[in-house]
C-alpha cells in the first residue's frame, strides 16, 4: 500500500507539471486554432528569467513577477512579428511558424542565459510530508494548487467575461466574429499574452522540482501537448485531467510494469484513448464549433 | 566595368596570398567540438581550454620554432556534422593533428577519416570503444566508464558491500556506463540484484526508487547518469528516506551537481578526476601542481568554474605538444610514434603511460573516490 501511494504521489507531481504546460496550449488554441509549440519555451523563459534575475540580486518574488512580464512581452512579440504577418495562412502554416519560434527562442536563451542547469528554492520548506508510509514534497502541493487557481481563473475569464466570449467567438468563426465587431487581431494577441503568462507561471512553479535549462521546453511541450490531446484540446478541465492522467500512467507504469518502458506504456494508452475518442476525454464535438 | 573587375580580381588575389602566407607560418591543430547543442557543457570548456593554452604556448615561443593555430569547428553534437568538419580539417585546413571529438558518436564517425589520412587523433570522448580495439592513429584522454565502475566496486569491497541496485539514465552515457558496470560486476565480486531506468528529462524518480527500497538484500545503490537526472534521483532518494550508501558516477562530477541536488547530496560518493579536488590533494601528490595550475588559469581567464571536460582537452593538447617536441618536427608519423611512447605524463586526468596496446594510458589511480560533505567534496582515504 505505501508503494501504491508513493506511485500516486509521484504521478500527481509529474502530472501537475504536465497539466500546467497543457493549460498553456488551451487558450491560444481556443482563440486561433493554432497549437503553439513555443509554449514549452514560455515555461523555460519563466523559470530561467527568474533564476537569472535572482542571481543578479533581485528578490525572488520580484524576479518572478519580472520574469512573467518579460515572458508576456516575448509572447506578444511572437504574435506581432511571426503570427500576425502570416495572417490568413492556414493553421498548419501557423503551427510550423510556432515550431520555428520555439527553435529560435531556445537558441536565443543559450546566448542570453547559459547552457547549464539551474534550480530555484522551493516556496515552502523542503522537508517531505509523510502520508501513510509515502512522501510528497510541499512544492508538489504548490504546483497542484497553482493548477487549480489557473483553471478557475481561466474558466471565469472565458465563460464570465465579454473578452473571453469574444475569444471563443473568434475561434469559432473569425470572419463572423469580425462582422459582429470583435477586433480579432487583438483577441489573438491577447491569447498569446495570457498563454505566455500561464507558461511563465508554470516555469516558476515547477523549476524547484524539475530544474530548468535553456532546452527544457521541448520535452515539456511534447508531454504537455500529449496531455492536452488526451484531455481534449481546448478544454481547460481536459488539460488538467489529461496532465494528471499522463503523470499517473507514467508513474504506475514505472512502478508496476517496467521503468524502461514507462513512456511507451503511457503513450500506448493515449493512442488507445484517442482511437476510441478522437476528440479527447473532454473535447468538444466538432459539430459544436460550426 | 573592366576596371572594376580588375580591382576585384586583384583584391581577391591579395586576399588569397595573404591567407596562404599567414598559414604557412603556423602549424594547424584541428578540433571538432560540440560547442553548442546538448553536449555543449562538455564542448564549451574544451574549446575555451584549447584557446587559452594554444595562445599560452604561442606566447612562450610556440613548438619547434613554429606557432600553433587552432582550427575549431562546432558539430552541435551531431555526428554527421562532425564528419563533414573532419573532412574539411583533413582536406582544406591540412591539420597536423586533431584534438577533439567531444562525444563518442562524433569521435567514432571521424575515426575512419583520420585513420585513412594518417593524422594523429586524440579524442576527448568517454567510451572505451574508441581505443578498443587499438587503432594506429587514435588516442584518447578521458578515463572510461569501465574504470569508473571498477573504482566504485573497489570502494564497495572496502566497505564489505557486495549486493547493489542500479538506477540508470536512458541517455547514451547512462546506458554505456550501466552496460560496463553490469559487465565488470562479476569479476569484481559484486552482484547486481535489481535494475531500474529513467528518461534523461524525467522530473520524478520516486517510483523506481520505491521499488529499489522494497528489494531485500540490496546494500548500496549506483546511479549511472548524466545531466540533471542524477540530481533529481538524489533528491528523491532523500525524500524517500533511503539510508543505503549511494554512488553517483563521474558524469556528474561538477559543482553544479551539488548546487542542484542541494543538501540531499550529502553523503553521496562518486569517482572523479583529481582536478575537482585540486586544492585538497596532499602536497605529495604528483598531480597537484598540474591540476592547481590548470584550475587557476582556467578560472582566471574564463571566470567559470572548472570541469573535468576542459581538463581532458588540456591533456590532449599537451600530450600532442610534448610528442611534437620529442619528435623535433611536425611529421605526422613521427608525432604519432611519440604520442604512443608517452610515459609519466602528468595531466589533469591522471598519470599517462601509453603503449602500443594502450592508447589511453590511465589506471584506476586516476580516479579519486569523493564524498560530498556539507556542500563540498572530500577525499575518501
Amino acid at each position: 500500500m505505501p508503494e501504491f501511494l508513493q506511485f500516486a504521489f509521484s504521478g500527481l507531481t509529474v502530472g501537475a507539471v504536465y497539466a500546467l504546460v497543457a493549460l498553456g496550449f488551451t487558450l491560444i488554441y481556443n482563440a486561433s486554432d493554432v497549437i503553439n509549440f513555443a509554449q514549452g519555451e514560455f515555461v523555460m523563459l519563466g523559470g530561467m528569467a527568474t533564476v537569472f534575475l535572482g542571481l543578479a540580486g533581485v528578490p525572488l518574488p520580484l524576479a518572478a513577477c519580472l520574469a512573467i512580464v518579460a515572458t508576456v512581452a516575448v509572447g506578444l512579440a511572437l504574435h506581432r512579428f511571426a503570427i500576425e504577418p502570416a495572417r490568413g495562412a492556414g493553421a498548419v502554416v501557423l503551427i510550423i511558424i510556432t515550431i520555428g519560434a520555439s527553435i529560435f527562442l531556445r537558441g536565443a536563451a543559450q546566448v542570453v542565459f547559459d547552457k547549464r542547469f539551474h534550480s530555484l528554492p522551493p516556496w515552502i520548506g523542503g522537508d517531505a510530508i509523510r502520508v501513510g508510509g509515502a512522501t510528497i514534497l510541499p512544492q508538489s502541493l504548490v504546483v497542484l494548487g497553482g493548477v487549480v487557481v489557473i483553471v478557475v481563473l481561466l474558466w471565469a475569464f472565458i465563460e464570465r467575461t465579454l473578452i473571453g466570449k469574444a475569444m471563443v467567438a473568434t475561434a469559432a468563426n473569425e470572419l463572423a466574429a469580425r462582422l459582429v465587431g470583435i477586433d480579432t487581431r487583438r483577441i489573438v494577441g491577447l491569447s498569446f499574452a495570457i498563454s505566455a503568462a500561464i507558461g511563465a507561471v508554470a516555469g516558476i512553479l515547477i523549476t524547484p522540482i524539475t530544474l530548468t535549462s535553456y532546452d527544457v521546453g521541448t520535452l515539456l511541450a511534447l508531454k504537455g501537448f500529449a496531455a492536452a490531446m488526451l484531455g481534449g484540446i481546448g478544454s481547460a478541465v481536459g488539460a488538467v485531467v489529461g496532465g494528471l492522467l499522463l503523470g499517473l500512467l507514467e508513474a504506475f507504469a514505472a512502478g508496476y510494469v517496467s521503468s524502461q518502458y514507462k513512456d511507451a506504456v503511457a503513450f500506448l494508452v493515449i493512442l488507445i484513448v484517442l482511437l476510441a475518442i478522437p476528440r479527447g476525454l473532454f473535447g468538444r464535438a466538432s459539430v459544436e464549433r460550426v | 566595368m573592366p576596371a572594376y573587375a580588375k580591382t576585384v580580381a586583384a583584391a581577391i588575389a591579395l586576399w588569397i596570398a595573404g591567407a596562404t602566407g599567414q598559414a604557412s607560418a603556423q602549424v594547424k591543430v584541428g578540433a571538432v567540438l560540440s560547442i553548442t547543442g546538448p553536449a555543449s557543457f562538455l564542448g564549451d570548456p574544451e574549446k575555451k581550454t584549447l584557446e587559452i593554452y594554444v595562445d599560452d604556448i604561442n606566447a612562450k615561443g610556440g613548438v619547434n620554432g613554429q606557432k600553433l593555430q587552432l582550427v575549431a569547428y562546432d558539430d552541435g553534437a551531431d555526428a554527421n556534422a562532425a564528419r563533414t568538419f573532419a573532412t574539411r580539417l583533413v582536406e582544406e585546413d591540412k591539420v597536423v593533428a586533431m584534438v577533439g571529438g567531444t562525444t563518442t558518436g562524433a569521435t567514432l564517425a571521424m575515426i575512419p577519416l583520420f585513420e585513412e589520412a594518417q593524422i594523429p587523433f586524440i579524442s576527448l570522448a568517454g567510451a572505451i570503444q574508441i581505443i578498443e580495439p587499438v587503432r594506429k592513429w587514435v588516442f584518447k584522454t578521458p578515463h572510461t566508464d569501465k574504470m569508473a565502475c571498477e573504482k566504485i566496486f573497489a570502494d564497495l569491497k572496502q566497505r564489505n558491500l557486495t549486493t547493489v541496485a542500479l538506477i540508470s539514465g536512458t541517455d547514451a552515457f547512462g546506458k554505456s556506463m550501466r552496460d560496463q558496470c553490469v559487465a565488470v560486476a562479476p569479476k569484481a565480486g559484486i552482484t547486481v540484484a535489481h535494475e531500474e531506468a529513467y528518461g534523461p528529462r524525467d522530473s520524478d524518480m520516486t517510483p523506481q526508487l520505491t521499488n529499489i527500497k522494497g528489494k531485500t538484500g540490496v546494500q548500496a545503490v549506483i546511479n549511472p547518469g548524466f545531466g540533471q537526472g542524477p540530481a533529481i534521483v538524489t533528491r528523491n532518494y532523500r525524500q524517500l528516506g533511503i539510508t543505503l550508501p549511494f554512488y553517483q558516477s563521474h558524469g556528474v562530477a561538477s559543482k553544479q551537481f551539488i548546487d542542484l541536488a542541494g543538501p540531499a547530496a550529502d553523503g553521496v560518493r562518486l569517482p572523479a578526476a583529481a582536478l575537482l579536488v585540486a586544492e585538497k590533494l596532499p602536497d605529495s601528490d604528483p598531480q597537484k601542481p598540474v591540476v592547481v595550475a590548470y584550475t587557476r588559469t582556467y578560472q582566471q581567464k574564463t571566470g567559470q568554474p572548472i570541469s573535468t571536460f576542459g581538463g581532458h582537452a588540456y591533456d590532449g593538447l599537451m600530450i600532442f605538444v610534448e610528442a611534437a617536441k620529442r619528435a623535433g618536427s611536425f611529421d605526422k608519423a613521427k608525432v604519432r610514434d611519440e604520442i604512443e611512447k608517452t610515459k609519466n605524463f602528468i595531466g589533469t586526468g591522471g598519470v599517462v603511460n601509453m603503449s602500443p596496446t594502450d592508447h589511453l594510458g590511465l589506471d584506476l589511480s586516476a580516479f579519486r573516490m569523493l564524498e560530498i560533505k556539507g556542500g563540498d567534496w572530500t577525499l575518501v582515504q
